[in-house]
């Protein structure tokens, strides 16, 4: 419990302190901050401070989809990291995700709702095997995941890619849209937020977030895959397949990151789009699994703090303020919960000046560290 | 083989960051540390390097690009010594670092560009370096022609660079210090070695060649400076040092070879046999090759051992 708090508090921190040198930079720079919260407000809802914009459910819905995906990236992230690997891989994953539900969605008639639901699992098998690979080589070969996983995000891109532009009637950047039946759109979704493109997506994403947790929490399969994040020695001493683990960790991890891409191709754009570069879906889950601490719901929060500062780029641009700012706010909220010992050491000088009392919040971060390395 | 001396000189200019950005990475890991922040770096490098050469463009004339590299490998030390603070002072895993260096370089230059130079990208630059052709040695049949006529001298510097890190890393005691914490830091502390003063050293270098090998990118491949400027040649430069197994020399070859295969695609149209396949082909060779090489390599133990951890002392 005390380790929870601990966490909660260094991703508050790191939070506060991603958007104080956003607005330092702001300043620096010679705009308004205030802006900050106009773009936050209006990516929330459509309502800003200053002028008489109306309360829009819309724009609420666009922050919605943004966030879909990138909870799902930072499902994927922290489930391989409970098992001791980084999954740096979700940015391909999620690639090969959109192109195997892709291919589904304009190769394979089936009716109706299973058109997309095996569109969906399409993807999210995708991403398995993506997974898979840095997974195995890791087991058999011991070679770290996290350069197997970069090599494998631009495979991954290449490959999907090649195989986008080659399904029939794509152009050079985009396939056809694809049938109804696969599409995961919602009229209903969308009318209640009029218009937005807020899918059925959402209801795979709840139900990986129940799953993240329910297996890591509460199967004895998620009790080894964390002993083996704890410690691999010990846990392979204890009678657990280690080598299984790590395997079967990058799988689910990938499956995710797949099923993230396969909700942003059928759900969001409803077609297969060539991408020149990577979309920093992957990398944005990385973010998302460490500001959320590696907890279900923690997860979630981050992962809609995330997308808020996706969808506020092009508000800010539309103020008059270069819209990279969102990403140096996000990049430095990482950093910072990247020196999250630091902030320990801060913290733990500020309570010693007020209570002039040897502090023990260095030994329980040094736990809550334990478990994260 | 005319093609292939045709060939030669464009992968060459593909291979010279390539090359460059790899000896970074030499110099990071062999310490110890893991960088895959060298893609930011060189973004970084490359933005530094382009305002510089942009904004120096009328004092200094025609010097100008190089005074551009020049401040291009001081942002990049200056870039680098954040993940170097994070890592080694703060403990931070090195992985996370490194993502949040990438992430943070993308919007940090895209942000000063459109401060700077009012746009997503900078106006083009008003002067480039030059090819040249070095005397008598150019004269040499085919070699002459492959690696001396024509060529830009950032080729040339990296070469020299290659041999300065070799001769570095394996002749002196420096590099026996450097390369030590990489391998067992415990053991380099008892001998009286100050660890973290040696990766200091090496991400700093690290940083200050990436932010080099970003600038040489971005003069000779480009007219102006825009975000996908690198567009993961950090990440090859990775999968080259890899590939050359952590040695100077290797990572020269290698980064011949990736340079070959990143414009292999262009040329692929009249070279009979390759025509037929897709340009994602080529593109995907390093990424590829890297992953078997890690398979290879992977029964003997070739990279540094302690890069990629987190230096505790009291670990044995």
């Amino acid at each position: 419990m005390q380790q929870n708090s601990q966490a909660l508090k260094i991703s508050l921190i790191s939070v506060a302190l991603g958007i104080i040198l956003g607005i330092i930079i702001l300043v620096i720079s010679g705009y308004n901050p205030m802006a900050l919260l106009d773009a936050m407000l209006r990516g929330l809802m459509g309502v800003t401070t200053s002028t008489m914009t109306q309360f829009n459910l819309r724009n609420t819905g666009e922050f919605i989809v943004s966030s879909l995906p990138i909870i799902l990236t930072g499902l994927s992230v922290a489930f391989a990291f409970k098992t001791g690997l980084f999954n740096i891989g979700a940015e391909g994953q999620v690639m090969v995700g959109a192109c195997a539900s892709i291919c589904v969605a304009i190769l394979v008639p089936l009716p109706g709702f299973l058109h997309a639901l095996v569109a969906v699992l399409a993807g999210a098998l995708a991403g398995a095997i993506w997974g898979f690979i840095p997974g195995y080589l890791k087991s058999k070969f011991k070679v770290h995941e996290v350069v197997v996983c970069i090599m494998l995000n631009y495979f991954g891109m290449y490959l999907s890619n090649y195989i986008l532009k080659g399904l029939p009637g794509s152009s050079i950047s985009k396939t056809v849209m694809i049938p109804e039946s696969a599409s995961l759109s919602s009229d209903f979704l969308s009318s209640i937020t009029n218009h937005s493109r807020l899918n059925w997506g959402i209801i795979f994403v709840a139900i990986a977030i129940f799953l993240y947790w329910f297996i890591l929490n509460k199967t004895s399969f998620g009790f080894s895959l964390r002993a083996t994040g704890f410690n691999s020695d010990a846990a392979e001493y204890a009678g657990m397949k280690v080598k299984r683990n790590i395997i079967y960790s990058m799988m689910i991890a990938g499956a995710m990151a797949g099923l993230a891409g396969a909700i942003i191709a059928l759900g969001t754009f409803n077609m297969g789009r060539v991408l020149n570069a990577f979309e920093n879906y992957g990398f944005d889950g990385i973010s998302v699994a460490f500001v959320g601490a590696f907890n279900a719901i923690g997860i979630l929060l981050a992962g809609l703090l995330f997308g808020l500062l996706k969808v506020m780029a092009p508000l800010m641009q539309s103020a008059g303020i270069p819209k990279e700012i969102n990403d140096i706010i996000s990049a430095g909220i990482v950093l910072f919960v990247a020196m999250q010992y630091g902030i320990v050491l801060l913290l733990a000088k500020f309570k010693r000046k007020k209570k002039k009392k040897p502090d023990q919040s260095i030994s329980s971060m040094s736990e809550s560290r334990g478990e994260q390395v | 083989m005319s093609l292939f001396l045709q060939m030669f000189p464009a992968a060459l200019v593909m291979a010279t960051p390539i090359i460059i950005a790899a000896l970074g990475g030499l110099f990071s890991e062999r310490s110890g540390i893991f960088n895959i922040a060298l893609e930011g770096i060189m973004l970084v490098g490359a933005f530094a390097t382009a305002a510089s050469t942009i904004l120096l463009g009328d004092t200094f004339g025609s010097l100008s690009p190089w005074i551009g590299l020049l401040i291009g490998a001081l942002f990049g030390c200056l870039y680098s010594s954040i993940h170097a603070f994070v890592c080694i002072r703060l403990n931070a895993d090195q992985t996370i670092s490194g993502v949040a260096l990438n992430m943070l370089s993308t919007g940090l230059t895209v942000y000063l560009c459109q401060l700077i130079f009012l746009g997503q990208r900078s106006p083009n630059f008003p002067f480039n370096i030059s090819k040249i052709s070095v005397p008598v040695l150019s004269d040499i049949p085919i070699l002459g022609e492959m690696f001396f006529k024509e060529v830009y001298p950032t080729f040339l510097i990296a070469v020299a660079l290659v041999l300065l890190v070799y001769f570095l890393m394996y002749k002196t005691r420096f590099g026996l210090r450097l390369r030590s914490c990489g391998e067992f830091p415990q053991a380099s502390a008892s001998m009286g070695i100050n660890v973290a003063k040696m990766r200091y050293i090496g991400v700093l270098t690290s940083g200050a060649l990436g932010g080099f090998a970003g600038g040489i990118m971005l003069l000779t491949t480009n007219i102006q400076f825009s975000v996908g400027v690198i567009h993961g040649v950090g990440f090859i430069s990775l999968a080259c040092l890899i590939f050359g197994k952590w040695n100077p020399f290797g990572c020269l070859l290698t980064g011949v070879f990736f340079g070959f295969s990143q414009i292999l695609s262009s040329y692929s149209g009249s070279i009979p046999g390759l025509s037929s396949l897709p340009s994602e082909f080529f593109y995907s060779i390093p990424y590829v090759l890297t992953i078997i090489a890690l398979i290879l390599f992977a029964k003997r133990s070739v990279g540094p051992k302690a890069a990629g951890q987190i230096y505790d002392t009291g670990k044995r």
